[in-house]
């Protein structure tokens, strides 16, 4: 702002135009990258005090003003993997692990052959079809709760995961129809014809030809489905107990049950979200495709 | 999970785009079916797994059902619907979700936009700011809750009361202000949690807008003499229209239907129930499953108003694409 104001005369009464602007915009970008940083470091700050916190000891995690030097230590992790308290974290971990990889890969397995029918060669009503997929994520996943809580119940379902695998199903399978619909149809339709002239027949079509081209867009798929599979709270809460809760479930249950701990509590949350960050940081173009529903190229 | 009725809502827009995109009448039978088999396992799956529970719900919400009274259970007409409408409560929670969405939306709309700007420019370090900004959208949501519940929030040794004891301490003053944030302004402190939560998303899907932007147009305006806001206004903007209602409606889908950080910063206490929140502690803490139905009943409603909006921007997306 003030270099706008202090340069702008300047630029109006020099004799060598050209000069003066050329010198502004390079002040003016330097400024805007600073801002730039300055924003990244404001949203990256809880994430870091979350980190810090989860490796300060208890007493110098809750100080009041904030203890920035104070010595580090894994206490807050070793607790965490229940080497203190005996409450072991590795189940619900392999739970959410089991429910978000199984229902990605059946996510995979239903949305593939269904975007193919959906781009390659659309089948009537095709854009019927592509909004009805659309709008069951639009509609609150409390309507349904109740009856599959009571029909899990009287099946002996509740309290499984594979109960989740279904319904974490549903709930990414209408995106990735979306997704893999835009990444099929820049499959070259010339290709496939040339394919099926061959004798290739539909599984040799899909699994030679177009899982190849489309492997980026499968990518971005499955790691939409396991993200959003992973941070699941709500049926997880509801539908498992004891034996199949969720990583998600254990952090809300670990605050209650251990009391306030706010090292512990940080370095479990830190572990918890550190596959997702891991699997972001890694694919975050993807992530940007994956979220716009492949509408953003 | 859906309703029949969006579906026939959507028949609209498909008389328009059907026409012109659908192929040639299938003539074969045999090779009709080979298209759509494909299709049928996908649509068979969410029809069963979404449909089907939501007719469940619709016929308890006009039961006298509750798990705790297990003996009178039977028809009641719209008795829970009756009870629904004049209990302020649910009233509260529709406020709550309304208000709640549209500030979120709106706020980290906006800060994506400008974010989006300042990152659409070539600094040094573009990158490793970009990975910084996305970082609060990768942490599970229920670790960021509980992130601002207990290591931001908390009135005795949060962050934010610690800075103020420690700025308060440079000006050699030890009573510093120590709010509780979360009794104090409730609504506005989960709010600043999902905000700083879908900021990135928003920033994310605007840059990739920005991205794919034509430059030799801008480029050509600015030798014309075109100043940056003159650009912004005229270029930019009409481009990034598109991206902006896709961000919106995205963001509105998933803000709607927050169920984490209500429950863990608030357990819904001091007016920041939203309609999520209530079904789940009417079914799960009153037990009351025909007045849980009834209300989940009554989000669908509400959601339809809302998904016909957001769809009709989808549809016009889609229909540019088709072209």
């Amino acid at each position: 702002m003030s270099a706008t104001t202090l340069t702008a005369p300047a630029a109006a009464t020099a004799p060598a135009p050209g000069h003066d602007p050329r010198r502004r915009t390079r002040r003016n970008s330097t400024l805007l990258g600073l801002l730039a940083w300055l924003c990244g470091i404001v949203f990256f700050l809880p994430f870091a005090w979350m980190v810090l916190t989860s490796l300060h000891s208890e007493q110098d995690a809750a100080t009041n003003p904030p203890s920035l030097g104070a010595a580090l230590t894994l206490n807050g992790y070793r607790e965490f993997f229940g080497s203190g308290t005996g409450v072991s974290p590795w189940p619900p971990l392999i739970n959410s692990l089991t429910a978000s990889v199984a229902s990605t890969v059946l996510v995979l397995l239903l949305a593939t052959p269904a975007a193919y029918a959906l781009s390659i060669k659309p089948v009537r009503k095709w854009t019927d079809v592509m909004f009805f997929f659309l709008s069951t994520k639009m509609l609150p996943a409390v309507a349904g709760l109740l009856p599959v809580y009571l029909i899990a119940k009287n099946t002996g379902l509740l309290d499984n995961i594979w109960l989740l695998v279904i319904l974490y199903t549903s709930m990414n399978l209408p995106i990735a129809v979306w997704m893999m619909r835009s990444f099929l149809a820049d499959v070259p339709v010339a290709i496939l014809e040339a394919a099926s002239i061959d004798g290739a027949g539909l599984p040799t079509v899909l699994v030679r030809i177009v899982a190849p081209v489309v492997a980026p867009g499968i990518a971005a798929t499955a790691l939409i489905s396991f993200i959003f599979s992973w941070n699941e709270l709500l049926f997880a809460r509801v539908l498992t107990g004891v034996v199949a809760n969720t990583a998600p479930v254990f952090l809300t249950g670990f605050v209650t049950s251990q009391g306030l701990f706010l090292a512990k509590v940080c370095a479990a949350a830190v572990c918890i979200s550190l596959p997702v960050l891991a699997a972001g940081f890694a694919a975050q173009d993807k992530l940007v495709q994956g979220l716009s529903l492949g509408a953003v190229k | 999970m859906s309703t029949p009725s969006v579906t026939r809502r959507l028949r609209a827009p498909r008389s328009a785009v059907g026409r012109a995109a659908s192929s040639p009448p299938a003539a074969r039978p045999r090779g009709a079916w080979a298209r759509r088999a494909p299709l049928l396992p996908a649509l068979l799956f969410m029809i069963v797994v979404t449909q089907l529970p939501f007719v469940g719900t619709l016929v308890i919400s006009f039961m006298r059902w509750n798990a705790l009274d297990p003996g009178d259970r039977g028809f009641a007409g719209i008795q829970n619907y009756k009870e629904e409408f004049t209990d302020p409560q649910l009233r509260s929670a529709l406020t709550t979700t309304v208000v709640l969405t549209a500030a979120v939306v709106a706020v980290s709309l906006l800060l994506g936009l400008g974010l989006a700007l300042l990152l659409d420019r070539k600094f040094i370090g573009r990158g490793a700011v970009r990975t910084l900004l996305i970082t609060p959208f990768l942490v599970v949501p229920v670790a960021s809750a509980l992130l601002w519940k207990h290591a931001l929030y908390n009135a005795t040794y949060g962050l934010f009361n610690g800075t103020l004891t420690w700025l308060w301490s440079l000006f050699g003053s030890d009573n510093a202000p120590q709010p509780d944030w979360l009794s104090v302004v409730p609504l506005l402190s989960v709010e600043a949690s999902l905000v700083w939560q879908w900021t990135p998303f928003m920033m994310l899907i605007l840059l990739a807008g920005l991205q794919s932007r034509p430059t030799d147009i801008a480029e050509a305006a600015r030798v014309d003499g075109a100043g940056a806001w003159h650009i912004f206004r005229y270029l930019t903007f009409p481009h990034l229209r598109r991206y902006l209602e896709l961000a919106a409606l995205l963001g509105t889908v998933y803000v709607v239907q927050n169920f984490d950080a209500v429950f863990t910063l608030t357990s819904g206490g001091l007016g920041t129930a939203n309609l999520p929140y209530t079904v789940y502690t009417t079914f799960y803490q009153a037990h009351d499953y025909g007045q849980a139905s009834a209300e989940g009943v009554i989000v669908v409603v509400l959601s339809i108003i809302v998904a016909t909006f957001a769809l009709r921007t989808v549809s016009s997306l889609f229909r540019e694409e088709i072209r």
